[in-house]
């Protein structure tokens, strides 16, 4: 079996993000980057697949250098070989990256193809449905239930206050969603190994950008919280701020 | 989404030192010991246990015998790697780490180094994966800081060795599969592997630990138990044999307990962040900042003083005092700091909602076993006077 797992590289979650000077992009100075989250739960299906039918993980990521932070998590948790598609900068939008994956990913003729249903650094939640869309292949996303047999797949999806199944046939594009599974802790005989797995690079292909960003803002400092300290007294003016300050009741 | 806000303490970008492999280790270490060890740990320590259901665990990870080559079951690991694996191990608890530490340096170091190729090849691969379990007994009743003094002995007869005496403070006893034991063979110290179940051989456990509750720490007797003779260790010859094992284990104690003193620094630090008084976070205060600055400072030293250790240990120029200086320094710094951070988090810092007062209680075993604060002065004093004060 051929999978391919798509990863993207982003700041690490518990970042204090601050605006560049450019003021489009975020200041990368002392940020520490990870594996995107929810990539993870593609991972560790990847190679669980792999682990049930034997066969190949290709991790796949668009990006600098910097991606390749991606690639060797999928790595130490056994993605077995990997491709950076190498982009210039830093300047690309969810377009530009969709083309990117599925050019690469068409020549691989996978049987499936795993995302993270999103990528915490710009919650576009588009790259794996476009790549699909440009590869010619169904898809499914905010999946948190797999289940293969033969070509056939049978999927669980989240929806809004309950779930969804579906059938779909191979070769099939799939986004994790917490859930699925519990990614494991890379063992060290898998992080060793891992060192010698390589990275093929790949240049990009010229796609220009869709859109592009003006201008990126922190939102607006939290406001002074108000303390009421005189118990159930309080309770009446609480609740009346609460429905007409604050407009949550 | 494994992942937890705990970032460790790395005021001198030590990271920018490390290699990639050896971050990986010692994230997947951390998010185990964050996942696996830390919200069940308290309840073990009370109960006086240690979590058995960890053993696999870690065996599945490869954290037992890591450093030796693969073809034993080892991972070929550097030292770098090893030390974050212990540092991080006992910022869960310095039970978890001595029963890795008892593993890799005590169990497997010795049958590595000292064990016939049959030996190696029968008990290592089991060890790593921990199917079995061991443990090293050299201190006894009578002889604690000076083993060399010991009385279990070993008598060679016709069908093996007949061993008799006792052991004492014996990590992992109860529970071992294999005990390594030291004993004099016509006067000269020797390495012997008894097996769990030999007649004549018997490991209660030890009551009334109020430090290193959650680890097993047991007596090892032998009456006339007679061992067969191959489970003699051949290369194993003179006192220096066990010392060269506890070389290891120090090692590993050296970078273990910084992971207890980043823990109590980094709650200490959060704590008084947000505890008021006063009119204003206790984290504002001078004399908190002095405390902080001080458990920061000693924190890094201790780091700066590993990663040279490391560095040595994988180029082959560490010598034993080497590893004395940090023993000794860090558990010294650790005992400081985790006792000034039970005093910064006030009346709070007693209960067991907060780390603390265990990793308080730990210090004080750790801190004695593996050669004393004292002895390991002694050490380092001999080796830069000539004069050995404790002969
Ligand atoms: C929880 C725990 C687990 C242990 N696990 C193991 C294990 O797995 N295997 C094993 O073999 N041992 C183990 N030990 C034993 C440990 O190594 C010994 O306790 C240690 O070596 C000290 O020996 P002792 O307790 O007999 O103290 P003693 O040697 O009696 O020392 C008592 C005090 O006197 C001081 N002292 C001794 N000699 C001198 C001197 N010449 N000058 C000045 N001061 C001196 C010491 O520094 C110490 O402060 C363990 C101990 C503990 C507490
Ligand atoms: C077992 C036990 C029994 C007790 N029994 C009683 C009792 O019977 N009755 C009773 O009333 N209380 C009792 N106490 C409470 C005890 O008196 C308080 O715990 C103590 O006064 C400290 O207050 P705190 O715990 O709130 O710590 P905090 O006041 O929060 O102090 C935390 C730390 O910050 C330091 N600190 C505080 N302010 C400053 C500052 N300005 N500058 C620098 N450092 C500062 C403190 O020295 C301490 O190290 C008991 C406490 C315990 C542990």
């Amino acid at each position: 079996m051929k999978i391919v797992v798509c990863v993207s590289t982003v700041p690490d979650s518990t970042t204090k993000i601050k605006v560049g000077g450019s003021g489009k992009s975020i200041d990368e100075a002392g940020v520490t980057f990870i594996i995107n989250p929810y990539d993870e739960f593609a991972v560790e299906e990847a190679v669980q697949l792999k682990e049930k039918n034997t066969g190949e993980v290709i991790a796949v990521s668009f990006g600098t250098d910097r991606a390749k932070e991606g690639i060797k998590k999928a790595f130490q948790m056994g993605a077995d070989k990997g491709i950076l598609i190498k982009a210039a900068s830093d300047d690309f939008d969810s377009y530009t990256v969709a083309k990117n994956l599925a050019a690469v990913i068409k020549d691989l003729s996978p049987d499936i193809v795993l995302f993270g249903k999103q990528s915490i650094d710009f919650d576009g939640l588009v790259v794996p449905k476009m790549t699909a869309e440009f590869l010619g292949m169904p898809s499914v996303n905010v999946v948190t239930k797999l289940e293969l047999n033969g070509t056939d797949a049978t999927i669980e999806r989240e929806i809004e206050g309950g779930k969804e199944t579906l059938k779909a046939k191979l070769p099939l594009v799939i986004g994790a969603q917490k859930g699925l599974n519990t990614p494991r802790y890379p063992n060290l005989k898998s992080i060793m190994a891992s060192k010698s797995k390589p990275i093929e690079e790949k240049a990009a292909i010229d796609e220009p950008v869709k859109s592009s960003v003006l201008e990126m803002n922190l939102p607006a400092a939290k406001g002074q919280g108000k303390v009421f300290s005189d118990g159930a007294a309080n309770v009446p003016e609480l609740v009346r701020l609460l429905r007409e300050e604050a407009k949550v009741i | 989404m494994s992942k937890s806000d705990y970032k460790g303490v790395d005021y001198y970008n030590l990271d920018d030192l490390y290699a990639d492999e050896e971050k990986a280790i010692r994230g997947t270490v951390r998010d185990f010991v964050d996942h696996e060890v830390i919200p069940i740990i308290e309840k073990y320590n009370q109960e006086m246990k240690f979590p058995m259901h960890l053993i696999p665990k870690m065996g599945e990870l490869g954290l037992f015998g890591p450093t030796l080559p693969v073809e034993y079951g080892g991972m070929g690991i550097n030292n770098v790697s090893y030390g974050l694996i212990m540092q991080e191990l006992e910022r869960g608890d310095s039970g978890v780490r001595s029963f890795a530490s008892v593993m890799s340096g005590l169990v497997m170091y010795p049958i590595y180094t000292y064990g016939s190729e049959e030996q190696k090849k029968f008990w290592l691969p089991k060890l790593a994966t921990a199917e079995k379990i061991g443990c090293f007994g050299l201190t006894e009743p009578d002889f604690g800081s000076n083993p060399g003094g010991m009385i279990t002995k070993a008598e060679k007869v016709s069908d093996g060795y007949l061993l008799n005496g006792a052991k004492m403070w014996i990590t992992n006893g109860t529970i071992a599969d294999v005990a390594v034991v030291w004993a004099k063979l016509d006067g000269k110290v020797k390495g012997f592997l008894v097996e769990k179940g030999t007649k004549g051989f018997s490991a209660p456990e030890t009551k009334g630990k109020l430090s290193l509750r959650a680890s097993v720490t047991s007596e090892l007797v032998f009456e006339d138990c007679l061992i067969p003779a191959e489970n003699i260790l051949p290369k194993s010859s003179g006192l220096k044999s066990p010392l060269s094992c506890l070389t290891q284990a120090r090692y590993g104690i050296a970078w273990g307990v910084i992971g207890m003193a980043m823990h109590c620094y980094h709650t200490a630090l959060e704590y008084t962040k947000s505890r008021i008084q006063f009119g204003k976070p206790l984290a504002a205060f001078q004399i908190t900042q002095e405390k902080l600055a001080y458990m920061l400072t000693e924190i890094t030293k201790a780091q700066l003083l590993d990663y040279r250790l490391a560095q040595m240990k994988d180029n082959g120029t560490m010598r034993p005092q080497h590893v004395s200086m940090a023993k000794r320094n860090n558990c010294e710094l650790a005992k400081t700091i985790a006792s000034m951070a039970r005093e910064m988090l006030g009346a709070n810092g007693i209960l067991d909602e907060y780390p603390i007062m265990r990793h308080l209680n730990n210090i004080e075993s750790v801190k004695t076993y593996e050669g004393t604060h004292e002895m390991h002065t002694l050490i380092l004093g001999e080796d830069v006077t000539g004069f050995a004060a404790f002969e």
